[in-house]
């Protein structure tokens, strides 16, 4: 029992990481509102960021400049992770801006952000026409 | 020539630079911009793919850093091989006219040649890569750019756009992730260096688990059988131009990443361990793709939806070829990529033609085209031969070394899969020559058609003129640079 807690304690950020991700593609899958998909998206990505920090962290380590306690790697954090979660980061900015841009030209074209009205809405115009007539645009 | 690796990229990404300036000078700059760049991009390739069938890989580290700590671009027969691939297209979409391209006038403001350009570049850098992170960051930028070129398509398109990001980024996520478990079981990021790290931990509960999330990510990103579903209203609603972009190159950028990580980076992993049934998974999901991409094709009315579920199946062969894993069914599936990039981006570019001068997307409406616009429904008579997999032409030889590879491991499921699918393919190809060829023209719009503009005719003529070629020297196109590059990974 102790072993489990001791597993528990020590890899229990592990655990939030996947709570996290399970909430995140919950978020996208599952939610009918096109602004909760991208916040479940975005959560999705957090935790994954989450994952890459932790992973780097280095019981009692430091910032890893190079000084009087020498080059010992166990002394100091792994900095590359943060580097990589930094790109990652601007990445899922410039993501989300674009998902964000695509909401605004749905919303004004529907008025709405409801994923299944757009969608029926949307197979409603298909029977319409017969698909042969040019689109309009949004 | 040791800047070989990263010379396709520049003209990529600094022509995407200044085709936003020349555009806002004058609209038709933008065009003459990146027809140069993806010319020169493809001349590098061209030159690239030469030399290192020749010589062997070149590498190049990016800021002077070597690797395993700096970033490396290698330039390597495979690699060569799809970036050649992606300049062609690129190249022949962006010669192709803008209003049948993307279906609008070139207007002030949309960005269409930067964001194609920024997606070709992205697709380069994820083939030129060395680095898994760097593989996932051009990932991202091609994705970015993808978005917006989807949704230059309309309403639709928008909301195909957004569901495509969706999912996308999800993709790119589990791929990231998976990098994560790689990285920390192996410290290193360099694919060489972490394909000997790998070597002695091929059992390893981490790096199976890499493996799955990788390859559920870059699965995702292919549009591979049942994680296609974005792919048929992604590609049938946006513009013509696009679409041919996404299904020719695009999809196959997933596949590239898959075969490289797979064999490269994970090799014995992967093909010498059975403890993961990966490369089983892979296999059957490619083989339920190929039948259910094939039917809903034949259910379709409109001419980009059904090529789209065509895409699907098609991909359905690569995802067959890569999960066999042998030297064999390597090869038809690389030369499947080439083979269906310049079927399908030949069929987008003819229903571009069609959409530009009749508006008909609907199949059943456009009986009799054939004898408006003869040139035009040539070249796409012999696209879908192609398809089909009749002899002399290009898509015949993926499906021969396939099959040749299916029966060779005695997986006779597998091979009566791939040449039934052909059949299949003939139904839906013959449903559309029934009203091209057979029938007399009914539509007032078709009656009075004619041929498309030159460019077009220009573009689709390359396209066929390059299928009937590769079919032709196919055995070159093996024996130089796919054999050898197969027995290499899987030696």
């Amino acid at each position: 029992m102790t072993a489990l807690l001791e597993l528990f304690l020590a890899r229990y950020i592990y655990l939030f990481v996947l709570v996290l991700l399970a909430i995140g593609l919950y978020g996208v899958l599952a939610k009918t509102d096109l602004v909760k998909k991208v916040i479940g998206l975005t959560i999705f990505s957090t935790a994954i960021y989450l994952f890459f920090i932790e992973g780097s962290l280095q019981e009692g380590g430091t910032a890893p400049v190079i000084d009087e306690r020498g080059s010992d790697p166990a002394l100091y954090v792994d900095p590359l992770p943060h580097l990589l979660i930094l790109t990652a980061i601007v990445v899922g900015v410039g993501v989300v801006g674009v998902a964000l841009a695509l909401l605004v030209r749905l919303y004004r074209t529907h008025g709405t952000l409801d994923e299944d009205v757009i969608a029926a809405r949307l197979a409603g115009r298909e029977v319409a026409d017969d698909g042969d007539t040019p689109e309009d645009r949004g | 020539m040791s800047q070989l690796p990263i010379l396709p990229l520049l003209p990529m990404l600094f022509g995407s630079i200044i085709a936003v300036l020349a555009g806002m000078w004058r609209a038709k700059a933008a065009q003459v911009i990146a027809v140069i760049a993806t010319g020169s991009a493809l001349l590098f390739a061209l030159t690239g793919l030469v030399i290192v069938t020749r010589d062997g890989p070149i590498s190049y580290d990016l800021g002077g850093w070597p690797p395993p700590i700096g970033i490396e671009y290698v330039l390597d027969p495979l690699s060569a091989f799809m970036t050649s691939i992606v300049a062609l297209i690129g190249l022949l979409v962006m010669i192709y006219p803008v209003d049948a391209a993307f279906d609008l006038r070139p207007r002030k403001g949309v960005p269409l040649y930067p964001l194609a350009l920024l997606m070709l570049t992205g697709l380069m850098g994820v083939m030129l890569s060395g680095d898994l992170f760097h593989l996932f960051v051009f990932l991202e930028i091609y994705a970015i750019a993808t978005y917006g070129l989807v949704s230059l398509g309309g309403d639709r398109a928008t909301f195909a756009a957004l569901r495509y990001l969706l999912l996308g980024t999800i993709g790119s996520g589990l791929y990231l992730l998976g990098v994560g478990f790689l990285y920390f079981s192996t410290g290193t990021l360099n694919m060489a260096d972490m394909a000997q790290q790998l070597g002695g931990m091929s059992g390893s509960p981490t790096v199976l688990g890499a493996m799955a999330l990788m390859v559920i990510g870059l699965a995702l990103k292919m549009a591979l059988f049942p994680l296609h579903v974005w792919l048929p209203d992604a590609h049938s609603y946006s513009t013509p131009g696009v679409a041919a972009l996404l299904a020719a190159v695009q999809v196959k950028a997933g596949a590239y990443a898959l075969v490289r990580i797979l064999f490269d980076v994970f090799g014995p992993a992967y093909t010498g361990f059975d403890g993961v049934p990966v490369s089983a998974a892979l296999v059957w999901f490619g083989l339920a793709g190929i039948v259910v991409g094939s039917v809903m094709a034949i259910r379709q009315t409109d001419i980009k939806r059904l090529l789209a579920y065509s895409t699907v199946a098609q991909l359905g062969y690569i995802g067959l070829g890569i999960g066999l894993a042998t030297p064999l069914a390597l090869v038809g599936a690389l030369l499947h990529v080439l083979n269906h990039a310049v079927m399908k981006s030949g069929l987008f570019l003819v229903a571009g033609g069609i959409i530009q001068r009749t508006g008909l997307k609907a199949i059943p409406r456009f009986s009799g085209l054939g004898k408006r616009m003869p040139l035009t429904m040539t070249g796409f008579a012999i696209a879908a031969l192609s398809m089909v997999g009749i002899p002399p032409l290009a898509g015949f030889w993926s499906k021969f070394y396939l099959v040749w590879a299916t029966i060779d491991l005695g997986n006779w499921v597998a091979a009566v899969v791939v040449v039934g699918s052909s059949i299949l393919t003939m139904v839906y190809f013959l449903k559309l020559f029934e009203q091209i060829f057979v029938r007399e023209p009914q539509e007032e719009v078709v009656a009075t058609a004619v041929e498309p503009s030159g460019r077009v005719v220009g573009t689709v003529g390359v396209l066929a003129t390059a299928i009937v070629l590769i079919g032709l020297f196919n055995a070159a196109i093996v024996s130089q640079v796919l054999g050898p590059l197969a027995e290499r990974m899987l030696g």
